[in-house]
């Protein structure tokens, strides 16, 4: 791929049509990232002992049943859906905005990373992220997501998970290339009669656009994503939030004053 | 304004530290506002009682920035000053966000400490010497700016809850409202408890009983509008296993509302005599108010955990 610049946008777009569910972007994930991953479980979740992305698990490859009841035809069945999701580095992240310490920055690639130094665990952004990807570190007592390889893209090299997908179905790349690579990918799937693709993240009906997003089989809530109405901000309930203590402020107040008033020297 | 969504958030595992934050920080600024309140009645007489909230604010203004801290656990708790220095490198100043309840509360909390230390030892020094540290009229505007502040620090923390992503706190506008009104009322209660240790300051127990009757009112409004608008966010089955927590809430402002009813008897007989029995059924209903706004915090903060 072409040199990564800083002052341009980098990104993923994850095209779950073609994951295979080999989890090799989660190995090479924490390989890289030194990640040592959370004591083995097993989640009876079909191939899923993952389990959710979390201060050790900066891609999850999830897998939805979707098994029918009735037999189907042969290539029309859908019995997984199988997506690596990874943390989504939203042009309005809910977790950036609701940061008191500033440690949750915009880097010089458009993606979204926690500075170590600075977070202090407070977990407002853990409260915040509509994905459920931020998590904590108790060794570290910070919170931990994807950094879309920060590192390797200063040293010009792309994330290890998109180099070690096996299918690409993980692609990096600058966002306006990844943009134009999805909408001929669902071009193409929707002439092949897949009417159910559809892009998440792609515009910017949710959360500003992604600059990690997906072509999706289902709905998103299907995979556990908000849908563009369901996504939305934290801050759009300050205004009715401190409305709503104001006005008990002022009815406080009164009733205070009220029952303080003087009784002629009682 | 407001927007229920979908959630598929994490929960942030505010529990323990957090919720005993909310409830002092209720108590600091509530008892901040009542101790205000009393001084604008202008009755002399309520000047002992106005100190002892003051007193109280002090002590729950304390507690609030260590519980905060140990919030953040045994590993970055020296960094709590991160709240109010942006240490980015190449961006390092003053962190201030506005639009961030948690980021505003940490300034408000600060400042708060400082209104609240100085009434209290003006307090000090009147109890002592009979004068205090400021000019009447220049305490009274310092005490008007405290208590707004004090609002401020009783409220914030329910609007923190709902300028988030999580089911039942980002569902509801009621939150900064109700632990407001509910921090109003437990402040009122704790006072009345604590006038036994101050004799001089019995003159103010009807008056305080009867304002966490008003109080209580606010507090049961409020409370009826959280659970309006979480039910109609399909949320509702979040807050229903907290069904005796909810239950306790609800006899604490029952208990509330009893001062609206009862004061009149005191007022009627004027008797020491008669404050006796009084004192000891405020004493009660005291202590089931406060265990009722320690309750509605901690329903309000593990249905969405």
């Amino acid at each position: 791929m072409a040199t990564i610049k800083a002052g341009e946008s980098y990104g993923f777009f994850t095209d779950t049509s073609i994951c295979i569910g080999c989890k090799a972007c989660e190995v090479a994930c924490k390989e890289w990232n030194q990640l040592q991953g959370n004591d083995p479980a097993f989640l009876a979740d079909s191939y899923d002992n993952t389990g959710d992305l979390d201060a050790q698990n900066w891609r999850h490859v999830k897998f939805i049943e979707h098994v029918p009841d009735q037999p189907v035809t042969q290539g029309n069945g859908t019995a997984w859906l199988l997506m690596s999701d990874v943390c989504k580095h939203c042009k309005h992240a809910s977790c950036m905005e609701v940061c008191p310490t500033g440690a949750i920055i915009r880097t010089e690639f458009d993606t979204v990373f926690i500075q170590q130094d600075v977070c202090n665990g407070c977990r407002n952004c853990v409260a915040a992220c509509p994905y459920a990807v931020i998590g904590m570190n108790q060794s570290t007592g910070t919170a931990h997501k994807c950094t879309l390889c920060y590192d390797r893209l200063q040293g010009g090299m792309e994330p290890a998970c998109a180099k070690a997908c096996p299918t690409q179905s993980i692609q990096f790349g600058p966002l306006a290339d990844l943009q134009k690579a999805a909408d001929v990918r669902l071009a193409a799937l929707q002439s092949q009669g897949v009417t159910q693709a559809q892009l998440y993240g792609r515009d910017d009906t949710v959360y500003g656009g992604l600059n990690a997003f997906f072509l999706l089989m289902d709905k998103p809530e299907t995979y556990g994503l908000p849908n563009a109405s369901n996504a939305v901000l934290p801050t759009r309930n300050n205004v009715g939030g401190y409305l709503a203590a104001l006005v008990t402020a002022a009815l406080g107040v009164v009733a205070g004053l009220v029952a303080f008033r003087r009784r002629g020297g009682a | 304004m407001f927007l229920a969504a979908e959630h598929f958030a994490r929960a942030p595992q505010w529990t323990w530290f957090i919720l005993f934050y909310f409830f002092f920080a209720g108590l600091a600024g509530g008892s901040y506002v009542v101790g205000t309140l009393l001084r604008l009645s202008r009755d002399a007489h309520d000047e002992s009682a106005a100190r002892l909230a003051f007193y109280i604010s002090l002590a729950a203004t304390v507690l609030c920035p260590v519980l905060l801290t140990a919030d953040l656990g045994s590993v970055s708790w020296v960094r709590f000053w991160h709240m109010l220095i942006n240490v980015t490198p190449g961006d390092t100043g003053l962190s201030f966000k506005y639009w961030s309840p948690m980021s505003v509360g940490a300034w408000a909390l600060m400042v708060f400490g400082f209104f609240s230390f100085v009434s209290a030892v003006d307090a000090w020094f009147r109890d002592r010497q009979g004068g205090g540290l400021l000019p009447p009229g220049l305490n009274q505007v310092f005490n008007i700016t405290g208590a707004i502040v004090g609002l401020f620090i009783a409220s914030y923390t329910g609007v923190l809850l709902s300028v988030s992503n999580q089911p039942v706190w980002s569902d509801t506008w009621a939150l900064g409202g109700l632990f407001l009104a509910s921090g109003l009322s437990g402040s009122t209660a704790l006072i009345t408890l604590l006038v036994r240790f101050r004799p001089d300051a019995r003159f103010s127990l009807q008056r305080l009983r009867l304002a966490d009757g008003y109080f209580g009112v606010l507090e049961l409004a409020l409370l009826i509008a959280f659970f309006v608008t979480v039910a109609a966010a399909g949320e509702a089955g979040r807050i229903l296993p907290w069904f005796a927590l909810w239950i306790i809430a609800l006899i604490g402002i029952g208990a509330s509302l009893l001062g609206v009813r009862r004061p009149a008897r005191v007022e009627a007989s004027g008797e020491s005599a008669a404050m006796a029995p009084v004192a000891i059924e405020a004493t009660v209903v005291s202590a089931v108010v406060l265990l009722a706004v320690l309750a509605v915090r901690a329903a309000v903060i593990f249905s969405a955990q």
